[in-house]
């Protein structure tokens, strides 16, 4: 089953169109890395996901149409956007910031899930009072992730979670990452620089030049191809 | 003692900036905007009771029917006015609120006269006396008014969704969207409640000052000041400073000869440029932490 289905797909910022025809199927429960170099059109490619961005074709969530949607309208949805540079409320308390990711819900369960994310980050949970802006790139990073799973997600949007991190902290966030794909059976895009991280928690790929996807496969294939390697060293 | 009376006189007067600079820090609190047009709001809304009462309504549903009015109001400001700025620089958003002032300045005039008008007040008149010190039973009932609303103002910014979703939105809207807030919908709201709120400080404050198109135009100066000087993001913080520079300045007025009553306005003037320079954040402000 395709939970999301990119079809001829073009996007871009103001003045400049940045996709020229991505073709892309996500299937439930499944990871897909989204790999290619910088200015390939990775984080262009989520955020016409999102709606923040101008873009037309075919964008299909669980059959439906979100391309004309709004950001938060595709966030009600169901699809949960962590942006590149964490994009974390700064003023705000770390638990105000991961309540805020709860706050469409209308169930009791809230305090469960704070609970689950303060255990799934023990980082967070002793800085849960501390004004956001004085976390760490890590915590941040954390707070991010926590904060689009509070909303119990179909869809997980991850972009370039890796940016500005430790290796320690990284491979952290990646087992965390890897847990929460097998126990909720999460559903993640996850664009990454990190092509050897990325590759081990997805069982798919998928490589984008200009623009375009020229590459798709299981992640299994992609390990050691050498296109994979070309479309980011140009070697 | 005269000089207890003149902190009484102060607070007093503290409590007229200090409604208007709690309008003013709820609307940065749920917005992240500086609306130097917000007390010329207050007087449209102001003029909008004194009509009600001209034609007939007692002053208290006046009043009540205004700051309904006024949520509308203020949504609609956003909505109509605001929205095309919003994704501004700051400047650009500043200049549109003084802008705003402008228009609605002119707006008030047109409508309703640039004649002072008397505005009935909301409490009875009458003073309270204990020993030598008097206080008049409306300059009590405002001050009264202005505790209950930040208390109330506290509660719902601290301890309500609806708080948490404004103070999320004011502080990152892109990344509130992405978490499924409507931004647009709650700018409408947070402009709604500090046009509301501002409403209720016209309303008090009128009877006092007498109203016309002009009547708060001096109050801005004193409320950004108070605003400043407790920190933009702290309604406690802006009513305490507002009292402090209510009281600040009846002293300096009364005891430094060189200030006297011409210089009286330097008081909050000096006071702001200091808290600038030494303590950015105000009083009871938190220090912006930007990490690298």
């Amino acid at each position: 089953m395709n939970i999301l289905e990119l079809g001829g797909v073009v996007a871009g910022y103001q003045r400049s169109q940045v996709l020229h025809g991505v073709d892309l199927e996500v299937t439930e429960g499944g990871v897909t890395a989204l790999l290619g170099a910088n200015g390939a059109g990775k984080t262009t490619t989520l955020r016409a996901i999102s709606g923040m961005v101008w873009r037309r074709g075919t964008l299909r969530f669980d059959g439906r149409d979100i391309s004309r949607m709004r950001p938060d309208q595709v966030a009600r949805l169901g699809i949960a956007h962590v942006p590149q540079g964490r994009g974390t409320l700064a003023r705000l308390s770390t638990a105000e910031n991961l309540m805020v990711g709860a706050l469409r819900r209308r169930d009791s369960d809230v305090g469960t899930d704070l609970q689950s994310c303060y255990d799934l980050f023990p980082v967070l949970a002793h800085r849960r009072n501390a004004v956001a802006g004085s976390l760490s790139g890590g915590e941040q990073q954390m707070l991010a992730i926590g904060r689009a799973i509070m909303s119990r997600p179909r869809l997980l949007l991850l972009d370039e979670p890796s940016l500005g991190l430790a290796p320690r902290v990284v491979r952290e966030m990646f087992r965390v990452l890897d847990d929460l794909r097998a126990e909720r059976g999460l559903t993640m895009l996850l664009v990454e620089q990190s092509v050897v991280a990325a590759l081990d928690l997805a069982d798919r790929a998928v490589v984008l030049e200009t623009g375009r996807v020229t590459l798709r496969g299981s992640a299994a294939e992609f390990a050691g191809m050498d296109e994979v390697r070309r479309a980011y060293l140009g070697t | 003692m005269r000089a207890l009376q003149q902190v009484i006189d102060g607070l007093a007067t503290g409590s007229i900036y200090g409604a208007l600079a709690l309008a003013l820090v709820l609307a940065h609190r749920a917005t992240g905007v500086v609306n130097f047009a917000q007390g010329q709001m207050a007087v449209v809304s102001t003029f909008f009771a004194w009509s009600l009462v001209q034609s007939g309504l007692g002053v208290v549903l006046a009043i009540a029917l205004t700051v309904a009015a006024s949520l509308l109001f203020g949504a609609t400001v956003e909505r109509v006015v605001m929205r095309r700025f919003e994704r501004e620089s700051p400047m650009i958003t500043i200049v549109a609120t003084v802008g705003l002032l402008l228009l609605l300045n002119g707006v008030s005039s047109l409508i309703w006269g640039y004649d002072l008008k008397a505005f009935p007040p909301a409490f009875s008149s009458g003073t309270l006396r204990a020993g030598e010190a008097a206080v008049s039973i409306p300059a009590l009932g405002t001050f009264l008014v202005l505790v209950a609303v930040v208390l109330v103002l506290y509660v719902l910014m601290m301890r309500t969704r609806l708080g948490l979703a404004l103070r999320a939105v004011a502080d990152n809207p892109d990344s509130s969207a992405l978490s499924g807030l409507p931004v647009g919908r709650l700018l409408m709201v947070g402009w709604g409640l500090a046009a509301g709120l501002g409403a209720i400080a016209g309303c008090l404050v009128a009877p006092k000052l007498y109203l016309d198109p002009n009547m708060l135009a001096g109050v801005l100066v004193y409320a950004l000041a108070a605003a400043v000087l407790g920190g933009f993001d702290s309604p406690l913080g802006a009513v305490v400073a507002a009292w402090i520079i209510g009281v600040s300045e009846n002293l300096a007025a009364t005891y430094i000869g060189v200030i006297g009553n011409d210089l009286r306005i330097s008081v909050p003037l000096l006071l702001t440029v200091l808290v600038l320079l030494l303590r950015p954040q105000g009083l009871f402000g938190r220090r912006e932490v930007v990490r690298v």
